[in-house]
């Protein structure tokens, strides 16, 4: 059993501090969409700014560190190999076969992974953030002479948040496919990911 | 010791009785004028009028200021669509209209003697000095008496056996002050032909209010006095309910600065950026580009334990009992809900407003307008505004909802004469075409001799009775489906609205995700191998 060590103690903050925002913001964030009543609308938008503000400042961070580190290289998209890993989970996995991509310091998410952590960056996170700032902020941005109209602003923050919605749930799915069910889960919590060596190779 | 300090006690509160018999008790602080000592006041007055050319030695102008209001005049000309309005030219769907009943309706003038149309706007003794400016509440202008107040002792109504005592003028006269809510609710409380009939934030309850019914006027805190927000300038007071600021943008008034927008809008105190504390302040501040301050901070109307009518049957009047006697039936509170000079009435207490963009311009349906009686019930006013005319912001209303007699004929609405003691009064006689046939001839219109009724609106923005910010109408309030502002078109209320193809796509898609994954868990459970 190899052991490395992947995740930082930083990265681990980072996850898991993101994790218990979004999640706080989509539940916020549909109650105040209209979807359920849980906190009531006062609470549900303070929370949601709250959550706002301090995901915003954990997101200063983490792309500071991202750059000072050059761990942002890790989401630099590629194809290579990316029919095995798609294979895998559309086979291999109910055959037993160990995955394809073997994790390394330096190539810690596999293909598919990569592309989809540079779609929430790129994508998600850009448009939650900036429609989000004009949700809060769209009196302010009308009186500068940039009218934006409400619904639309909440058409594109509420496309996000589904988006993340999605992201969420096959997340969470998808970190029970390591070796072993928990095999992910620990390494998030630890920093360790335990590869089972015999069977992995370098894909990535 | 305890001797002692018992004299000492007895000593200081004889001290404190002296003084308090050596103050001058009767006259407040907030003026420098103790009118009991004026000698032209120290004389017996036979009528109104001697009062005021008494008043008129010293306050010269002070008459020829209160001609050119529309308190005198109850006339006015919209300058924005020239509509000629005021109380005798417009019609309502409660008491209607003045024109032949002005004995009556002008017990609510501030003047003497307007009993018909021959009326002398000239006069400036006619001008009622003390409807205004009485301190003692013992100054009533009685229904009937064409703005008099009882010079005699005199039976109301009459064959009643209530007495009103003869107005001691004299003393009247002697403590005049400054304008109260008393004075301005004499009327102003009382429109609609009873306490709380017509505004629903404005009733007799406001006389002495608490912080929770009205926060300004708060007896026992700030105090407020109508004049405090309504300022006058030379006798005109300031508000309209002709030509209302719907959306005031400009600042707080300062003194120093020539400030000529309304000074009895929330802003002319407030200003624009009214919230100042606490988390929610800046996002409640942007509010204020859609509401009005009133629709959020009058939750309900008809707070004080006054009902206000929220509608008005004219059509069920007339009912008498066996004997030919008019009938009078009331709720369980022991208030009036059928009176047969008027027909049905449904009262209301605690009522939540209705909710429309007003962007101050009001139409009135006067008496030459064509009215089509159909589905849709005629407006008695009708006010403009919409989200996108940068003019407007929600506001609350009352609305009024009655139903009255119209001409089918000539398709006009009426102005019944209803009030006196005559062979056409409507409340005497109970005949709808004499009456109509009288008032309509006051007023100078035609009229077919056909009587129909027809249904009829009113909206009464709301302003009055502002509660303290703690029991301002919360979030969910609006921010959610069927709630107070579901009917409120042009805007995108978060809670309230969604973009349904998105909601639609954005479920399927996460529903398909979890649906997909649990599948693929499904599956490799089912294999056991990973």
């Amino acid at each position: 059993m190899e052991r490395i060590y992947i995740f930082t103690r930083f990265e681990r903050f980072w996850h898991w501090t993101q994790a218990f925002l979004i999640i706080a913001m989509l539940l916020t964030g549909f109650e105040i969409h209209g979807t359920y009543r849980i906190f009531g609308f006062k609470q549900a938008h303070m929370l949601h700014t709250t959550a706002a503000w301090a995901l915003i400042t954990l997101w200063l961070f983490a792309i500071f560190w991202h750059f000072t580190t050059g761990e942002w290289r890790q989401y630099i998209p590629s194809f290579k190999n990316i029919d095995l890993v798609i294979r895998h989970y559309a086979w291999g996995i109910f055959q037993g076969e160990p995955h394809p991509f073997k994790v390394t310091r330096a190539r810690k998410h596999n293909p598919l992974q990569a592309f989809a952590y540079l779609g929430v960056k790129l994508l998600i996170n850009p448009l939650i953030w900036i429609s989000g700032l004009a949700y809060l902020y769209y009196n302010e941005l009308a009186a500068a002479g940039l009218a934006l109209n409400l619904g639309t602003i909440a058409l594109l923050h509420t496309a996000a948040a589904f988006m993340m919605l999605c992201f969420l749930i096959a997340h969470v799915y998808l970190i029970t496919t390591g070796h072993t069910v928990t095999a992910h889960l620990k390494a998030m919590l630890t920093g360790w990911e335990e590869a089972d060596a015999g069977h992995g190779k370098q894909t990535g | 010791m305890k001797i002692r300090h018992l004299a000492l006690l007895a000593g200081l509160l004889m001290a404190g009785a002296a003084q308090a018999a050596d103050a001058p008790a009767t006259v407040k602080l907030n003026t420098t004028a103790d009118h009991s000592k004026f000698k032209e006041l120290q004389q017996e007055f036979a009528s109104g009028p001697e009062v005021t050319k008494a008043c008129l030695t010293c306050h010269t102008e002070a008459a020829s200021q209160v001609h050119r209001t529309k308190h005198w005049k109850w006339e006015f000309l919209n300058p924005e669509n020239k509509q000629l309005l005021g109380k005798r030219n417009v019609i309502n769907n409660f008491c209607i209209s003045v024109p032949s009943n002005y004995a009556f309706c002008t017990s609510c003038h501030v003047g003497y003697g307007w009993k018909d149309a021959n009326f002398d706007f000239t006069s400036q003794e006619n001008v009622d000095c003390l409807a205004c400016h009485d301190t003692t509440g013992a100054y009533k202008k009685l229904p009937g008496l064409a703005g008099h107040p009882p010079y005699k002792d005199t039976e109301v109504p009459p064959g009643s056996g209530k007495i009103v005592k003869a107005t001691d003028l004299a003393k009247v006269a002697q403590k005049v002050g400054k304008t109260s809510r008393d004075t301005c609710g004499a009327c102003h409380f009382f429109g609609g032909g009873g306490d709380g009939v017509k505004h629903g934030d404005m009733d007799s309850s406001l006389a002495s209010p608490d912080k929770e019914l009205d926060v300004h006027m708060d007896a026992t805190g700030l105090d407020f006095t109508c004049s405090t927000c309504h300022k006058a300038s030379s006798h005109d007071v300031a508000g309209s309910r002709y030509t209302p600021t719907a959306r005031d943008k400009d600042g707080a008034h300062v003194r120093g600065k020539e400030d000529l927008s309304n000074p009895a809008t929330c802003q002319s105190c407030h200003g624009q950026a009214p919230h100042k504390d606490g988390r929610l302040a800046a996002k409640l501040n942007d509010h204020t580009d859609t509401l009005a301050c009133q629709t959020c901070h009058i939750p309900k109307i008809a707070r004080g334990g006054v009902a206000t009518k929220m509608s008005w049957d004219w059509s069920t009047a007339g009912r008498l009992s066996p004997e030919g006697k008019p009938l009078l039936v009331k709720d369980d509170k022991g208030r009036v809900i059928y009176d047969s000079k008027k027909g049905d009435f449904v009262l209301g207490e605690n009522v939540v407003p209705e909710y429309v963009w007003f962007n101050g311009d009001v139409t009135y349906t006067l008496l030459g307008d064509k009215v089509q009686k159909g589905d849709t019930p005629t407006r008695i006013n009708t006010l403009g505004g919409s989200a996108g005319d940068g003019r407007s912001l929600i506001w609350p209303m009352k609305v009024f909802r009655g139903s009255q007699p119209y001409d089918p004929v000539n398709k006009t609405l009426v102005t019944p004469h209803t009030a006196g003691n005559d062979d056409t009064a409507y409340w005497k006689n109970f005949g709808w075409e004499k009456a109509i046939a009288t008032g309509m001839k006051a007023s100078g219109a035609p009229f077919s001799g056909k009587v129909d009724f027809i249904n009829t609106e009113m909206s009464w923005p709301i302003t009055h009775m502002v509660a303290p910010k703690g029991d301002a109408v919360r979030c969910n309030e609006c921010h959610a489906r069927g709630g107070r502002l579901d009917k409120i078109e042009g805007i995108y209320i978060p809670g309230r609205d969604s973009h349904h193809w998105l909601s639609l796509i954005g479920w399927l898609a996460a529903g398909g995700t979890l649906a997909g994954v649990l599948l693929h868990g499904l599956v490799r459970i089912v294999r056991r191998k990973n």
